[in-house]
């Protein structure tokens, strides 16, 4: 039975964690991501499924601890703020070298530095183009509503367990704090030691004499073996690129005008879409749901069709190197932002339509 | 006395020594001389001993024992840089039955990692931490360590360590005795067959320590490093004696029973 509650976005995505059946949670607080431990700690998961919630030293611990644990085939996941997550780098390119699945929630501040700790989206590069070193990429989903706050800890595990990948979920401070309805899963049970030995084979569970050691390592010093696992994981990306992009296209059938906004952003269009058709405008709003693998193919068709496309993001513009890439120079692209933890208002993206797409 | 051929020399009846089966046949990758082998035999001969080498998760560092898992052989995960303790803590919290333990060197534990070090340590977690401290940083060719001693010379100490600018040694080992996390700390070596011995009861002990669920054992190995301290392997023991243990007296330092 699927259970309604009003909830905030970061308690129901610790609530979905528990429901998706986690085995551990590993976090350190920050703002404004702090309830999703504060959640799990109230609700005691270890009593109702076993589920462990420990608060590490740092982020760097609490990040190295999810390592440890995917290492053992279980679920494991953590939750951070932009500062926090920043920390975490060393441990995620670990993490996807070691090709680990686990679950990250970054409930995005604005930045550079301490910034702020209102909701911004300039994390999209860190999000996206690696963060840490080498090459490796996360499979990002980015929720617009706290429904997808608690949809995507589910999908993460299963996208993660599935290409045996860290999965980002990419939100921010707005969508985290605010309050909606949500339509929470039924429990899911955690893994069995059965299951993780058949599904994870190469965990760490200790070697039995029937199979030889399982080791999990990111080093290889062999320069040609290490191109090979390099190869392996950019095969894997191309797979996720071909399978795994998300995205919801509002209005776009007729669209003259195309809008493209995740998250916050996203919301906020919407509203600015619908003022704009009651101004007999045609727009259309784009909403990529994975920012990797990204929406390029719809967005290089839609640029055949409409005269211009405006990015809306909370950050100076990260995104709109993507749906550029998209586009070609095949139609203009011009992007609107506020920054510092400031949200845009539906009329100022009305007004940058008119300013830097109609009118431009 | 009758001689005794080669052939008859390797009849099982006649065998006083075997390689445990808990080391792969790999050759070491470490430089003659040094301890590491020795201690890497040590652990693996008690996990054979106790019979959990299926029940055992061990976590190899970064520094010379990065490839531990290549010569160890049961589970194990590589962590980055100094997180040994903080990824030993979830898979020990996640599989309270196992068994669990870091193999880290003085770099890994005491500099990069000594906040996962402290804080691994004072939740007690119920593990075992392998503390190899030759006062160096080996693998990236002798630097400074945060245990390299006053006055020693290193690559990026070559006048000797000042401690008016560099800082003192840190006894990271009397430190987190000091916890009330941890349960049994000791300090070992395994220069000579004596200290072998010893070094193998306190490895025993800290894995019957975590048996019995009762927090967290640390075996700190005072060890050599021939190589970075420009020494031949006899040279490099015998300034270990003269100028390591007074520093780094061995003995238990807590033992809580």
């Amino acid at each position: 039975m699927k259970e309604l509650r009003l909830m905030k976005g970061n308690e129901a995505f610790a609530e979905a964690a528990i429901r998706a059946g986690a085995d551990g949670y590993f976090g350190y607080p920050i703002t404004p991501q702090s309830e999703v431990m504060e959640y799990l700690m109230a609700e005691k998961p270890e009593e109702r499924t076993g589920m462990i919630v420990l608060q590490a030293e740092s982020e760097i611990a609490a990040i190295n601890m999810v390592y440890g644990g995917a290492a053992c085939g279980k679920r494991v996941l953590t939750s951070s703020s932009s500062p926090g997550v920043s920390l975490k780098q060393e441990g995620i390119s670990y993490i996807a070298g070691a090709e680990l699945p686990c679950v990250i929630l970054n409930v995005a501040r604005g930045g550079p530095g301490l910034g702020t700790i209102q909701p911004a989206q300039s994390d999209y590069f860190q999000s996206t183009k690696g963060g840490g070193h080498g090459d490796y990429k996360m499979l990002v989903l980015a929720p617009s509503s706290v429904q997808e706050m608690a949809d995507f800890a589910g999908l993460g595990f299963e996208l993660a367990f599935k290409y045996r990948n860290p999965v980002l979920i990419l939100s921010d401070g707005a969508i985290g704090q605010m309050m909606e309805k949500v339509e929470l899963d039924e429990q899911r049970p955690r893994f069995t030691d059965e299951e993780i030995k058949n599904n994870t084979p190469w965990a760490t569970t200790g070697k039995t004499k029937d199979r030889e050691r399982n080791i999990i390592t990111s080093l290889d010093l062999d320069s040609y073996k290490q191109e090979l696992h390099n190869l392996d994981l950019q095969a894997k990306y191309r797979e996720m690129e071909k399978n795994e992009t998300r995205y919801e296209a509002i209005s776009c059938d007729d669209a003259e005008y195309l809008i493209v906004a995740y998250g916050t952003s996203a919301r906020l269009s919407q509203k600015a879409v619908d003022l704009l058709r009651a101004e007999g405008i045609k727009v259309g709003l784009l909403r990529p749901i994975t920012l990797f693998p990204f929406p390029t193919a719809v967005i290089a068709k839609l640029a055949d069709q409409v005269k211009g496309i405006l990015t809306v993001e909370m950050s100076a513009g990260q995104m709109i190197e993507d749906v550029r890439l998209a586009v070609g120079c095949r139609v203009k692209v011009e992007h609107f932002g506020r920054m510092g933890g400031i949200i845009p208002s539906p009329t100022e993206i009305v007004d940058a339509m008119h300013k830097k797409i109609i009118g431009g | 006395m009758a001689e005794i051929t080669k052939e008859e020399l390797r009849q099982p009846e006649n065998l006083i020594y075997k390689k445990t089966d808990l080391l792969t046949d790999k050759p070491l990758s470490y430089c003659p001389g040094c301890g590491h082998g020795t201690a890497h035999r040590i652990v693996m001969e008690v996990l054979d001993e106790m019979g959990i080498q299926d029940q055992t998760i061990g976590i190899a560092p970064v520094g010379c024992s990065v490839l531990a898992y290549e010569f160890m052989n049961i589970d194990m995960q590589q962590a980055a840089h100094g997180r040994a303790p903080a990824v030993a803590t979830a898979v020990k919290r996640l599989h309270p039955e196992k068994f669990v333990f870091t193999y880290q060197g003085d770099g890994d534990l005491a500099a990069i990692g000594t906040a996962e070090t402290i804080h691994a340590c004072n939740r007690g977690e119920n593990i075992v931490i392998i503390f190899i401290n030759n006062g160096i940083y080996g693998m990236t060719g002798g630097q400074m360590a945060p245990t390299t001693l006053p006055g020693m010379k290193s690559s990026t100490s070559p006048y000797g360590r000042d401690v008016a600018t560099m800082g003192n040694p840190l006894k990271i080992t009397e430190l987190i005795a000091q916890l009330p996390g941890t349960i049994y700390v000791t300090r070992q070596a395994v220069h000579t067959p004596a200290n072998v011995r010893k070094t193998k009861k306190a490895v025993r002990k800290a894995f019957e320590n975590q048996k019995l669920n009762k927090g967290l054992s640390f075996v700190e190995i005072v060890s050599n490093c021939n190589s970075g301290w420009k020494m031949t392997p006899r040279q490099s023991n015998e300034w270990m004696v003269e100028n390591m243990f007074p520093f780094y007296p061995l003995g238990d330092i807590k033992v809580n029973d």
